[in-house]
């Protein structure tokens, strides 16, 4: 049986992880070769490494991390943040990356969602979108939440889908960095609504939490970064309550 | 699960690996996998380093029908049909060895194994993408792996349940997650991703008796 995936996020900055909260304040949180290899030891089922230095300085990832995290971790990661062209896609790739996330390249110029799912593949095309709920509609917004627009949440999902995105990664800016669970209402809508998977993001503070998102919110797979980077929930123990809750996950 | 303890280091010295270069997607990975093992993996379509090889691997990402092109182009699908060595697809390469795939309009494959390859319907999530189990596991390739093992997956078509099918997995009903016909294996799944159950699939995969 298909598994719900576990996704610690790694914000990376100048090389280092930082944690942003509401994507502001950064703390750093060590180094990403080793975290990563670490999360791979403990049961994460992939990680994801998002360079937000690169949104909103135009700083590029750099690929020298992805070519050492694929050298050293054998489970499957994304890399986003500043990604903008079919070239940029190509020399992750062929770093070792098993995905791209874009985000406000998608917004900006969203054939280049077709772009990268003709010449790759969809299954390596994560669109990540972030989005605010705003007098009742969800708006999405751009270089690290910083720049809304007048962009539906749902519309953008179900274009970029149709464009060729092998999967979503939703963050809530309303839940993100408040540690009070998930947007499971709006999850639920985008998972019945599209028909490729659907990444949680924003919110996670307790493991019931990750329980609500699986049930409630219909999310193929959960994402968050300080609750598991300060230890606050161990990913091994996140597992078996999500088991015990009848949620099939790989232990 | 009884794999908890990392891949012994066995001394692979003198084992010759290559992996088929035709243009199809992230071989960087594979590579790697092989280099924890202790191998240097090289990447080549060069007709006579694949023939002399002690393990071929046939990877793939990416669609179908252009990987056949391009296959073509560098006539590597006559090639590979003829090769007397153990031979490893993987995901899009297992799916190219099969009779033919729906994708890109009833593409023909290579035909080494006799199973067509079709679309998941549209009453699950596609791609399937994550971590599954594999079952009803038989062959040396997956020597000490338990049954009900989790290997990653990242597609949108698959090979049904045939009579060389060395394991299954379940999404939408029961599927070949894994083949093999002679010196011919193909698996679904990523084992150059797959944590420590994968990594032994290779291992297995370089002890297998040529």
């Amino acid at each position: 049986m298909l598994t719900k995936r576990i996704i610690p996020c790694l914000d990376i900055k100048n090389g280092r992880t930082v944690k942003g909260v509401n994507f502001v304040d950064l703390i750093d949180a060590g180094d990403p070769v080793e975290l990563a290899k670490q999360y791979a030891l403990k049961g994460a089922d992939e990680l994801v490494f998002l360079d937000i230095s690169a949104t909103l300085e135009g700083r590029g990832t750099t690929l020298d991390m992805v070519l050492h995290v694929a050298e050293q971790v054998n489970i499957p990661f994304t890399v986003g943040g500043g990604i903008s062209s079919v070239e940029h896609v190509d020399a992750l790739l062929q770093c070792g990356a098993d995905k791209v996330s874009i985000n406000s390249s998608a917004v900006k110029r969203p054939e280049l969602v077709k772009e990268l799912a003709d010449k790759f593949g969809s299954q390596c095309v994560v669109v990540a979108i972030d989005a605010k709920l705003i007098d009742g509609q969800w708006k999405v917004h751009l270089a690290g939440g910083s720049i809304p627009t007048e962009l539906d949440l749902f519309e953008w999902a179900k274009q970029v889908e149709d464009l060729g995105a092998g999967e979503i990664l939703f963050t809530s800016m309303n839940h993100d960095g408040t540690k009070n669970g998930f947007a499971n209402e709006a999850l639920a809508k985008l998972s019945n609504m599209l028909n490729i998977p659907i990444i949680a993001s924003g919110g996670a503070g307790t493991i019931q939490h990750f329980v609500d998102t699986f049930k409630d919110g219909k999310a193929d797979a959960a994402l968050a970064a300080s609750v598991f980077h300060f230890g606050e929930i161990p990913i091994s123990e996140l597992k078996e309550q999500l088991k015990n809750n009848n949620i099939a996950v790989r232990l | 699960m009884s794999l908890d303890t990392d891949i012994k280091k066995q001394n692979f010295e003198g084992v010759s690996v290559v992996i088929i270069d035709y243009g199809a997607g992230n071989i960087k990975s594979i590579q790697f996998a092989f280099k924890r093992l202790g191998i240097d993996a090289v990447l080549t379509n060069d007709p006579e380093k694949i023939k002399n090889a002690d393990r071929v691997i046939f990877p793939g990402v990416g669609e179908a029908s252009s990987a056949l092109k391009m296959l073509k182009n560098s006539k590597l699908d006559k090639l590979i049909p003829t090769l007397t060595q153990p031979v490893l697809g993987i995901c899009l390469g297992m799916q190219l060895m099969c009779k033919t795939t729906e994708e890109g309009g009833n593409t023909e494959g290579l035909g080494i194994f006799q199973v067509d390859v079709k679309r998941f319907p549209n009453t699950v999530k596609v791609p399937q993408m994550g971590w599954n189990t594999v079952t009803n596991l038989e062959s040396d390739l997956f020597k000490d792996i338990p049954e009900n093992s989790y290997m990653y997956l990242v597609h949108s078509y698959y090979a049904e349940n045939c009579k060389e099918a060395i394991a299954l997995s379940n999404y939408n009903g029961e599927y070949a997650t894994a083949l093999k016909h002679n010196n011919f294996y193909g698996v679904q799944f990523h084992p150059e991703k797959s944590s420590i159950a994968g990594a032994k699939l290779l291992e297995n995969f370089l002890n297998l008796e040529s």
